[in-house]
């Protein structure tokens, strides 16, 4: 069977002024039903996109120049075929949006900017369900009242009525979710949920979105710039830099053997219990490269510490390598080696 | 140890802001944002003030500065060169003026804390013209000392912040507040807004920094990892108030308050091989404008009792430099760092 969700050479290009920015450049993973995808990099590395490009947001000048986005659907009206390229289909058609919300539905970082600030939260929560499956309004209140229960706000038939600005960070971030899931998609698409949020709350709406995972049964594509978080809440993690998967792998691999010099000087630069208190932390030397350039080879090459200006690292062209059934590295100097 | 040593006393600083309603602004309440924080710092040393947000670490900082006037409460500072002891709460603002070359501070966003419209060299020159410390050719000479001194090349002294990256910007910002050579710099959340790599080349500057200069920070963070990295006193306040106060090693070691154990719980961790015990608190921080009565913290605590919800604990020290606002200190048998199986 086919995973549910299975994204090929993905390239996502903004052509500006000055140039075009690869900001996707060459993604692909699938995404198994009741699984979380876990894909973590810095700001600037492309992670966002890859999830605005999924549910075809991608903002303009973005363009989607290359790759598959298959995602398999249930029967539609006028949709024979079981598998659908996202790819191909009208961004404002019908068709995208009604994938959109009950299908593939998307979690932001700031809630407040993510809920209209004049309607309640429980009309919007209405809306979804009133677009996307034939309920009636009560009924469509009802599963709004049941969802925000779900989601452990307190008192749901008294908060529903209630505006964003009338409720506090993480009830808003729940509320949020309640949005997303009252629907019931199959994929959940969370771009850095927890970052505004205190730890205490942090560790509130990740239990609370490993419970509803459990209970829904829906895949999880979560990006972060949090390593820990991402090791928290991932079965798979995508290491990815300057658009490009540098290391994809199990969590478990990803954090006990890191293979890529990328994801090893990442990891370093978070002080954890074995650096020593008051010491020089490791750090990446550098800046990203210039967004505008256009790199054959590895994007890490000259703040990479391992591979020392190593002219293959460079000039060697950018693929992901297989070093075990589960694992994936894309760092030319090891890859050459096996 | 010399009380002289002490740099900066803090004693039961108070800051309530009013909550006004209606056309002739009557105030209705107060939101207490700072209700009775005391801690100390020595010559060159780190404390760390930890909270989540609104509990009232960043107006701690700005009532130091000066920016805030507090409501009560004494903050006494030791000039340095053997000068005088002065509360800073109740000076003037222009009494204030010869003290402000000795603390300084960094915001958490480089983007909005520099003149746009200002060259890097006009940004490091412009302490230094404001209280008439150089000028001419031994100004220049100091700006380049500050470009280097955080790593920064001479010819970039000549760009406008915009051409920077905000690990960068951060750098102009420490470079422009060790200007007038200041005895304690109060850091508000510094890396908060940069990426990890980044983050990690700012603590290693400002580590070299108080290694060369010898200053004190007062170092303001929600990343409970990083402070203990880089302090040595550790406060944790909630909701206006300071619930444990420790050295960092007693405090990660054996927490003495339920909410430091659960704080520090919640610290996701990169560690497969440390199995992590969870405390998943209820509810959120409490609201400091109608905060519960007795204990702040007893709506979420796992380990609340009765008496909890009528009486409020007290400040109370319980071991050497130890100090902890809880009922069941002594009675509770909590677990530290290690045992809670958190990475940090």
């Amino acid at each position: 069977m086919p995973p549910l969700l299975e994204v090929d050479d993905l390239q996502v290009h903004f052509f500006i002024d000055e140039g075009t920015v690869r900001a996707v450049d060459g993604v692909s993973f699938s995404l198994e039903q009741g699984k979380t995808l876990g894909i973590v990099g810095e700001s600037g590395s492309g992670k966002s996109v890859i999830g605005q490009a999924i549910l075809r947001i991608v903002p303009s000048p973005g363009q989607i120049v290359n790759g598959r986005i298959l995602l398999q659907v249930d029967e539609k009206e006028n949709l024979q075929q079981q598998t659908l390229d996202l790819v191909t289909i009208d961004p404002r058609g019908a068709l995208a949006r009604s994938i959109r919300g009950s299908d593939i539905s998307m979690i932001f970082q700031e809630p407040m900017n993510s809920f209209s600030p004049v309607h309640t939260v429980g009309s919007q929560i209405m809306e979804a369900l009133l677009i996307h499956s034939d309920v009636s309004k009560a009924e469509a209140r009802n599963q709004a009242i049941e969802m925000l229960h779900r989601v452990g706000i307190p008192q749901p038939e008294n908060r529903i009525d209630a505006y964003p600005h009338q409720l506090s960070g993480g009830m808003r971030q729940r509320a949020m979710i309640a949005m997303a899931l009252v629907c019931r998609p199959r994929v959940l698409i969370a771009d850095e949920p927890t970052t505004a949020l205190d730890v205490t709350v942090q560790a509130q709406i990740l239990a609370l979105l490993k419970e509803l995972q459990e209970e829904f049964g829906m895949a999880i594509i979560f990006i972060s710039h949090n390593l820990g978080v991402i090791s928290d809440i991932s079965d798979d993690v995508l290491v990815v830099y300057f658009g490009r998967v540098m290391e994809q792998a199990p969590v478990k691999d990803i954090f006990d053997y890191p293979l890529h010099p990328y994801t090893q000087a990442l990891l370093r630069s978070v002080p954890g219990i074995d650096t020593p208190v008051r010491t020089e932390l490791a750090t990446i030397e550098g800046t990203l490269p210039d967004p505008l350039a256009y790199i054959v080879g590895c994007p890490f090459y000259g703040r990479c510490t391992e591979c020392g200006g190593d002219s293959v690292c460079r000039d060697q062209p950018y693929e992901l390598t297989k070093v075990s059934p589960e694992h994936f590295v894309a760092c030319p100097r090891m890859c050459i080696k096996l | 140890m010399s009380a002289s040593d002490i740099l900066i006393e803090v004693k039961n600083l108070k800051k309530y802001f009013p909550i006004q309603k209606g056309v002739f602004k009557k105030v209705v309440g107060h939101v207490k944002a700072v209700d009775g924080v005391s801690f100390s710092i020595r010559q060159g040393e780190t404390l760390g003030l930890v909270g989540e947000s609104g509990c009232g670490k960043t107006t701690v900082g700005r009532m130091i500065m000066g920016a805030y006037r507090p409501t009560g409460g004494e903050i006494w500072f030791q000039t340095p060169d053997g000068g005088p002891r002065l509360n800073l709460a109740e000076m003037t603002p222009a009494q204030m003026r010869p003290i402000r070359p000795h603390i300084q501070m960094i915001f958490q966003d480089p983007f909005a804390s520099l003149n746009p419209r200002m060259t890097v060299r006009e940004i490091l020159a412009e302490p230094l013209i404001v209280n008439k410390v150089a000028k001419g050719a031994a100004l220049e000479g100091r700006v380049r000392e500050l470009i280097e001194l955080v790593g920064l090349k001479v010819q970039y002294l000549t760009r406008y912040p915009h051409a920077f990256s905000g690990g960068q910007r951060q750098r102009i910002c420490v470079a422009r507040a060790m200007a007038l050579y200041p005895r304690l710099l109060v850091a508000d959340e510094p890396t908060s807004a940069l990426d990890v790599s980044v983050q990690a080349q700012i603590v290693n500057l400002a580590l070299e920094i108080q290694n060369k200069m010898g200053l004190a920070y007062l170092f303001i963070s929600h990343d409970l990892g990083l402070v203990r990295h880089f302090s040595q006193k550790i406060v944790l306040m909630y909701v206006g108030k300071v619930v444990e106060y420790a050295p960092a090693a007693n405090l990660f070691g054996k927490p003495r308050h339920p909410y430091t154990e659960a704080l520090m719980s919640n610290v996701p961790s990169v560690r497969s091989d440390f199995v992590s015990h969870k405390i998943i608190l209820k509810g959120e921080t409490a609201d400091p404008i109608n905060p519960p009565p007795g204990c702040a913290f007893h709506p979420r605590c796992v380990y609340a009792q009765d008496v909890c919800s009528r009486e409020e604990p007290l400040l109370r020290e319980i071991g050497p430099d130890h100090v902890v606002a809880c009922h069941f200190s002594e009675a509770l048998d909590l677990n530290g760092c290690d045992a809670l199986g958190c990475a940090i």
